[in-house]
């Protein structure tokens, strides 16, 4: 019997050594283990022997089904890692295959810049307002301190709806407006489109879009005007960025400056996008005037304050290196999708 | 704006400057330099010479050998093909190395063109004698010179000497803008003066003396302004024995540079005054003046008068007129009149120099179509204490180039003086104003370089009557901070009360509405806000729309752009038209802007101005994709009540039977469909198209972004499918009303999973089967709470004239 219990051992061992698939092995488990098996069977034939020798066998049966047991499993482990293996390999693709998309639309240019710039001042502790587009003379242009028959009102060229009511040619009537409810301090832009009588060509549309930018409280200085927009131009164009004031000229500000910027193109050597000055005009400020404040209800003997507007279509173009305004406006994907 | 460095050294002799440290000195201070041109860029080792003899060509007819002293003792040779060359005149040589700006013919290279010895024909020849076009200048600036030749240097030109220096083409003529406020800066002098501020140099203006001969000119002309508001100030002088010269070539040149052609001695003095003082004169032939009279009054209603230019042009009634005894001589402020023109034979003169109402001077050149140099400087607004220094500087210049006799005195009519304006002087307020700590002394010191005068009694700053820009204490910081420097002033932010930034929650919204659409796939466009009236009838629109009653621009661009949309459809239909057009596949657009609708017409307040989300696309999808969009933007809008689509507002532009009104309950807020193939055909889409419009304002008004969780259940749920012929015209969105209606609270949700019309269902009917889901927050649903709640969800449809099957 013993024998035979070695020979059975060796056998199986033998078997499951050179099953090469699992199937195999899944048969040696049958034909020795199973309840048909060579092992059960023998363990059957135990009633043929004495009593006393009934134990010690059965110890030896068992025992002999572990070494089985445990060896077919260590080779199916090989085995199942082995067709894991192979499927893996049959499973390789060309990682290089194009990819399938869920194509995503694109934030206009224009969108992209008016809400950097909104960030940027959010952040200062500024409030984002809004105004009419279709706006009174009176806002437009009068509490601006553009009178009647001013020639300022000529040079911008606005579009009229009727004697008392424009186009606004700039974001500037919605200071006027939020100074009229008389909450100070103020702290706000104001986006949005404006309109002028300009042709339709690269560099000019009739319709584009500014941020008017207005802070009003006791003891604001020209100073504060030059931080804050020194800072606006570091977070917008770059922390390396340089600002040069210039004085300029604007009936609702005094004084006023035009503000250019160190070239963020070519830090300020001078290329073609600064036209080889190394600095880009990008906005224009000033002190708000003391007439506009009397004409919105404020004293300027108690309260001063600073007012900038810039173009957002001039961030953008230049920003992005859009070389014709018309492409903002034509809204051909090929141009969209490249922002 | 444009004047030469050299005329305005010649109010500040010690500039010495080059001109990019002009420009950017200037622009600090206000005087902004737009650019300017040197016109000795291009010429280099340029020479006087002269001819001392000429030889034909062995081999070329039309060319001729010269020899030529260019003061360097031995002659050189030149080969020269120009008509007008004679032994003994002095030209301009350009020699071996040397450049020249352009051809004869008047075209100039950028960088110029290098000449180099070499053989013309075979002879050699050491340079080239140049024409003023080749020197870069014209004949027009140059009337000296020949049409078609070598330019010929007066004979006590200098052989040898530099030819560019005897020209006057060592110099830069700078561009400047010069903004509205400050008219004094319109003149030579007044950009001396701020030069000379700038650079702390000495301001030197002409020393206008005396001029005149002992008789009286109120003995020759009387002056009556019947309007002094239109023109507050009229001065006259008079000069007889007029000889009529070209003026001397100092003149000449420096009305040459400021883009003047210099005529004769007489014209191009009014002219050199108008560029010196920026005071517009005039020259009547005195001998035309009827009754030796001058009258300022308006002119007739429908006046046609002939300017002296030849043209003729009709006056009204609020454009000022230069009248003699009988008859209109000029267009005050604006051009004289041809029958009062200078001629060659002019014996005697009258100078005018007046000062005209800008504002009218404005709008009149606007009405009657002619503006001039004259009426651009009138019309922003002269101070009319110029007249009398420019009067006599003119006649003190026809005194020095002998151009006449001047008769004594000046007839001056000024009605209200212009006096000087006093403001009080606060050092400490433009400190604090500007943020800085300026020492008063320097305060002082800044205005008194601009002429500005301190009365240190009064404490009081006096600003001259030719800045009419200077009031109060903000204008006088402007000054102190122009010449303190603005790059001088420090930086800081502004102090007190902290205040929260915010983004509205109207813009929060539209932010989201943009995000999901790119989500979804859209890009965003751009679409101008007005529109050609044209686009209704394109759209289909009847003629008693409301969408008609559109804004209108008095002055629009064009047609194509003159009344403000009232709807977006059009805008993007152009929009993926052009899409199309380009051959762009799968596009999907959306666009944000306001549609504009008046309340009345005409416009008495401002119309109502409502943000649109216009969301458009033609492609892969349909109907129901758009559907989905929208859908999908309302959930992340927070807006959780069911949107329903109602069908029966037939829009003309979208498909009769494939479009719908977009409702939250009662209220609309927009609506989607398929673009009408009509509509699609005419604006050039040859695919279907779809739209949907959203108005934002009532979106807004729904949104929210407050969230609260409210768990997940642990409960499991339910599911009933119901399968059902229903007639035709029931729609799905009545079926779900119902399913959402009966279903109770237990109703979770409820799914469309099929939908067949065809044979094996009869005529006028469709199959529709729906998967409904229960579910209970607190417990496991018992088969009792679901046969109800389908009990009455049958009920229910059956009542629709819906057959159930299941």
């Amino acid at each position: 019997m013993q024998e035979k219990l070695k020979k059975i051992r060796e056998e199986a061992m033998a078997q499951i050594d050179h099953a090469e698939v699992l199937d195999r092995l899944n048969d040696v488990r049958v034909s020795f283990l199973g309840k048909k098996g060579e092992l059960t069977q023998l363990l059957k034939s135990m009633k043929n022997l004495a009593p006393e020798e009934r134990p010690a066998f059965g110890q030896m049966v068992n025992e002999t089904r572990a070494q089985i047991e445990t060896h077919l499993e260590k080779a199916m482990k090989v085995l199942e890692e082995k067709a894991l293996e192979q499927q893996l390999k049959a499973e390789e693709i060309d990682v290089t295959l194009p990819a399938k998309k869920n194509p995503v639309g694109h934030r206009h240019p224009n969108t992209i810049a008016r809400e950097e710039v909104e960030r940027i001042f959010i952040g200062m502790g500024y409030e984002v307002v809004e105004g009419p587009e279709i706006e009174y003379d009176l806002y437009n242009f009068e509490k601006l301190n553009i009178p009647a028959n001013h020639p300022a009102k000529d040079e911008q060229d606005t579009f009229y709806i009727n004697k008392d009511i424009v186009l606004r040619t700039q974001t500037s009537p919605v200071q006027a407006r939020v100074m009229e409810q008389g909450k100070l301090p103020i702290r706000m832009i104001c986006p949005g489109r404006v309109f002028r009588s300009d042709e339709v060509d690269a560099t000019h549309s009739p319709s584009f879009h500014q941020i008017e930018g207005l802070v009003v409280d006791k003891n604001i200085t020209f100073a504060d005007l030059k931080g804050t927009l020194e800072q606006f131009a570091k977070e917008m164009f770059g922390e390396n960025t340089r600002t040069k004031f210039r004085p300029h000229h604007f009936p609702f500000t005094e004084p006023s400056a035009e503000v250019d910027v160190s070239c963020f193109k070519c830090g300020g050597k001078g290329c073609r996008f600064c036209k080889g000055s190394g600095w880009i005009e990008i906005l224009g400020c000033g002190m708000v005037h003391p007439h506009v404040f009397e004409m919105c209800g404020i004293d300027p003997k108690e309260y001063t304050g600073f007012a900038f507007g810039v173009g957002l279509e001039r961030i953008a173009l230049l920003k992005y290196e859009i070389d014709d305004m018309r492409l903002l406006y034509e809204n051909d994907t090929r141009f969209l999708k490249q922002f | 704006m444009n004047t030469t460095l050299s005329w305005l050294k010649a109010y500040v002799p010690e500039l010495n400057v080059t001109a990019q440290e002009f420009t950017d000195a200037m622009t600090l201070t206000g005087t902004k330099v737009e650019g300017f041109t040197e016109a000795d860029r291009d010429l280099e080792n340029i020479v006087i010479g002269q001819i001392l003899k000429i030889e034909p060509h062995p081999d070329a007819d039309k060319l001729v050998v010269c020899q030529v002293d260019i003061g360097k003792g031995e002659p050189t040779q030149i080969v020269t093909g120009a008509p007008n060359v004679a032994v003994g005149q002095k030209i301009p040589v350009v020699l071996d190395g040397g450049r020249v700006a352009g051809g004869h013919d008047g075209k100039l290279t950028e960088g110029g063109i290098r000449i180099k010895k070499g053989k013309l024909r075979g002879v050699e020849s050491n340079g080239m004698m140049c024409s003023i076009e080749e020197l870069g200048s014209t004949r027009d600036l140059y009337p000296e010179a020949p049409e078609n030749g070598i330019y010929i240097f007066p004979e006590d030109a200098v052989v040898g000497s530099d030819a560019i220096e005897a020209l006057g083409l060592h110099d830069v003529t700078f561009e400047f803008e010069i903004t509205s406020n400050r008219v004094d800066c319109f003149s030579v002098l007044g950009i001396a003066r701020e030069a000379a501020a700038t650079f702390g140099k000495e301001f030197v203006p002409p020393v206008v003396k005396e001029t005149g001969n002992g008789e009286d000119v109120h003995d020759y002309v009387k002056v009556t302004v019947k309007d002094p508001d239109l023109c507050p100030r009229y001065t006259a002088r008079v000069v007889k024995n007029i000889k009529i010269a070209p003026s001397p070539k100092w003149m000449q040149r420096r009305l040459a540079a400021a883009g003047i052609r210099p005529i004769n001695n007489i014209v191009d003095i009014t002219n050199y005054v108008m560029e010196e003082y920026g005071q517009p004169m005039h020259a009547f032939d005195y001998d035309t003046l009827a009754g030796h009279e001058i009258v300022v009054r308006r002119a007739a209603k429908d006046e046609m008068f002939t300017t002296l230019d030849g043209q003729q042009r009709k006056m009204d009634e609020n454009v000022v007129m230069i009248c003699d005894g009988e008859k209109s001589v000029g267009i005050g402020g604006i051009m004289g009149g041809e029958n009062s023109m200078i001629t060659d034979d002019v014996k005697t003169m009258l100078f005018e120099a007046a000062c005209f109402d800008g504002t009218n001077i404005r709008l009149s050149s606007k009405r009657i179509g002619l503006r001039t140099d004259a009426s651009a400087k009138f019309e922003k607004g002269l101070d009319p204490n110029n007249a009398e220094a420019a009067i006599n500087r003119a006649c003190q210049l026809v005194e020095e180039l002998g151009a006449g006799e001047v008769v004594g005195g000046m007839i001056d009519v000024y009605t209200t003086r212009k006096e000087p304006v006093r403001i009080s002087f606060e050092p400490e307020k433009i400190n604090a104003y500007l943020g800085t700590d300026i020492s008063e002394n320097d305060m002082i010191r800044y205005f008194q370089k601009i002429d500005l005068i301190y009365d240190a009694k009064a404490r009081e700053v006096i600003a001259p009557t030719f800045r009419h820009d200077l009031f109060r204490t903000a204008d006088l910081a402007e000054e102190v901070a122009r010449f303190y420097g603005y790059d001088n002033i420090p930086t800081t932010l502004p102090s007190g009360e902290a205040t929260a930034g915010k983004l509205p929650f109207e813009l929060r919204v539209r932010e989201m509405a943009e995000d999901v659409a790119e989500y979804c796939g859209f890009s965003q466009g751009y679409v101008y806000s007005f529109e050609s009236p044209k686009v209704f009838d394109k759209l289909l629109l009847p003629e008693d729309s409301p969408l008609r009653n559109a804004v209108k621009i008095q002055n629009p661009l064009g047609e194509d752009f003159s009344i403000m949309r009232t709807t977006p459809v059009n805008g993007m239909l152009t929009s993926l038209a052009f899409n199309y057009n380009h051959r762009n596949k799968d596009v999907r657009l959306y666009e944000l802007g306001n549609v504009y609708l008046p309340k009345a017409l005409p416009l008495t307040e401002l119309p109502d101005e409502r943000m649109q989300l216009t969301l458009g696309f033609y492609g892969e999808g349909d109907f129901f994709v758009m559907k989905g969009v929208v859908e999908e933007l309302m959930e992340r809008l927070g807006i959780m009540d069911r949107l329903t689509y109602d069908p029966s507002d037939k829009k003309p532009f979208l498909h009769p039977g494939r479009q719908a009104d977009i409702c939250l309950g009662k209220e609309k807020i927009g609506y989607l469909g398929e673009v009408h193939p009509t509509v699609a055909a005419s604006y050039g889409i040859g695919e279907k198209a779809y739209l949907a419009v959203l108005d934002m304002p009532t979106v807004t008004k729904h949104a929210s972004f407050d969230r609260k969780y409210e768990g997940i259940t642990r409960f499991p749920a339910v599911s009933r499918d119901i399968s059902m012929v229903v007639p035709r015209k029931v729609l799905a969105g009545q079926i779900e009303d119902v399913i959402l209606q009966r279903g109770g609270k237990i109703l979770e949700s409820c799914r469309l999973f099929d939908l067949y019309e065809g044979v094996q269902i009869k005529p006028g009917f469709k199959s529709v089967a729906y998967s409904i889901t229960f579910r209970a927050k607190d417990r496991t649903l018992e088969e009792a709470d679901i046969s109800a709640a389908m009990k009455k969800i049958w009920n229910g449809l059956e009542a629709l004239g819906i057959e159930i099957r299941s």
